[in-house]
């Protein structure tokens, strides 16, 4: 059986053949990894602003009287504190604190909630809320009526500023308006995968093609570029952002995984009580190598000289030209540890931050 | 020049057998960031890892292309990996080896030869 067969394709699935993407299976979806080249589209991003596909991600609405109640049942968060027309990021977990997935709430109003999930994880969420939903709150699942670019980069408002008459300046980070970009309905929040400022937009996949050209249109005079996954995965890595299925997974808590800050215990949520009674078994430190060589997810790492740590996610920073990586050890914090990058070569690295990229504000 | 099932290429100059990666083999990894290169005065046998090129994508073996002793490696190359994409047969050559046994060439493959493996391989 052809493996591809399977594979599901984004409404911008003709634009990335034709204009030379090359077209991997990520998480069940047929994406292009790169067009011109990762480190050129990973530079664009960080200096001029980069085009993303991310129409794989998933969208549940939540809506109803039960809308808010639900929600906050759900995830790690506090979903009390935010308004109307903001944005959080929340795991959401099971019984045992472990993250079932990691996601975005969008908040409408008290009644109305959209979640946007990850491509890999959107039958088992949907199960999951369907199944942790005793307030009967309507659930939607709208993935596939969906289209989501990610526009991003410190040219990303200039650019967008031109296809609109919404001031953009009215929405801050972690903020949403809806209105028409390029005469098409939009949800355009002020998020993103990557450390610089931009936006995500979330429109009907029947204007994809319509989207993508009007923003090739204006942007490519500021330097706008097609970015694809590799360099979405090199920019979150310099950026901290945790990568689900690498990162996080359903037997790690967001108190290991560098994420406390997500989590509110002074209210009641799915996994609430394991996080309060379970102590964390490990820690993601960010570490950078002090040796030549590139980390990769899986390599084993030594701390005080025995294996017992994993790397979850590694590479190359082209931003700070160093090799950079998260990994998970033991709870008790190192200095330096051993990262296995092939079998009898274990390359040094000094634990820091995972923070490895600020952009300048 | 000769080639390997594995996308290196040798060719002799003088007493020396230059090594680097192909065409294809820099196109598939994509952006080389990194590499390790071996000191010079270790040898190899044929096939054995002498290199890493380490790209965005994915860390690779560079396999000897025949046995012998590694002379001088490309030491600008360390500060330039990308020009392993920019010009895999010339600015982009990692190892000279002075080869114990030259007859070894013989078992690589001629350019016709690695195109129509390379175009075989295109087609999976």
């Amino acid at each position: 059986m052809d493996a591809n067969s399977e594979l599901k394709r984004t409404p911008f699935y003709d634009i990335h053949v034709r204009i030379g993407g090359r077209m991997v299976p990520f998480g069940g979806w047929e994406m292009p990894v790169q067009y011109e080249g990762i480190v050129a589209e990973h530079t664009a991003v960080r200096t001029a602003a980069g085009l993303f596909d991310v129409s794989h991600m998933g969208e549940v609405e939540v809506k109803g009287k039960q809308a808010f109640a639900f929600v906050q049942n759900l995830v790690a968060n506090n979903v009390a504190k935010i308004q109307n027309g903001q944005c959080q990021y929340t795991p959401m977990c099971n019984e045992k604190g472990g993250i079932v997935d990691d996601l975005l709430v969008y908040r409408h109003d008290q009644e109305h909630f959209m979640l946007v999930i990850n491509a890999s994880n959107i039958e088992k969420d949907f199960a999951w809320m369907k199944a942790h939903n005793p307030m009967q709150a309507e659930l939607r699942n709208i993935s596939s009526e969906t289209a989501e670019l990610a526009l991003q980069g410190p040219k990303a408002q200039a650019i967008l500023q031109q296809l609109t008459d919404f001031s953009l300046d009215e929405i801050k980070y972690f903020w949403f308006s809806e209105f028409q970009v390029a005469n098409i309905p939009m949800l355009v929040s002020r998020t993103g995968y990557t450390g610089e400022d931009g936006f995500e937009l979330y429109f009907d996949p029947r204007f994809a093609e319509k989207a993508w050209e009007a923003l090739f249109e204006v942007g490519k005079g500021d330097g706008l570029k097609p970015a694809g996954l590799g360099a979405r995965d090199s920019l979150r890595l310099e950026a901290g952002l945790m990568l689900y299925g690498n990162d996080l997974d359903d037997d790690t808590t967001p108190l290991e995984a560098p994420l406390k800050w997500t989590v509110d215990l002074s209210k009641e949520f799915v996994g609430r009580r394991a996080l309060l009674e379970k102590g964390p078994r490990k820690k993601l430190t960010g570490f950078e190598l002090l040796e030549r060589a590139v980390p990769r997810h899986g390599n084993k790492v030594v701390v005080e000289g025995r294996e017992q740590g994993v790397v979850t996610s590694g590479g190359f920073s082209p931003t700070l030209q160093k090799s950079i990586g998260f990994a998970y050890i033991p709870p008790k914090p190192q200095e330096t540890i051993g990262i296995v990058v092939r079998e009898g070569k274990v390359a040094k690295a000094k634990c820091c931050s995972t923070r490895f990229y600020k952009r300048e504000k | 020049m000769k080639f390997t099932k594995e996308h290196e290429w040798v060719e002799r100059q003088g007493e020396l057998a230059v090594e680097g990666i192909t065409d294809f083999a820099q196109h598939s990894l994509g952006d080389v960031v990194s590499l390790e290169l071996p000191k010079a005065g270790k040898a190899f046998k044929q096939g054995e890892s002498l290199a890493i090129v380490d790209s965005m994508k994915a860390s690779s073996d560079v396999y000897a292309a025949v046995s012998g002793e590694v002379a001088e490696v490309n030491e600008q190359l360390l500060q330039n990996p990308q020009w392993i994409n920019e010009s895999p047969y010339e600015k982009g050559w990692l190892v000279k080896l002075k080869p114990s046994d030259w007859n070894e060439a013989d078992t690589l493959m001629d350019k016709e030869q690695y195109d129509e493996f390379v175009a075989k391989q295109e087609k999976h």
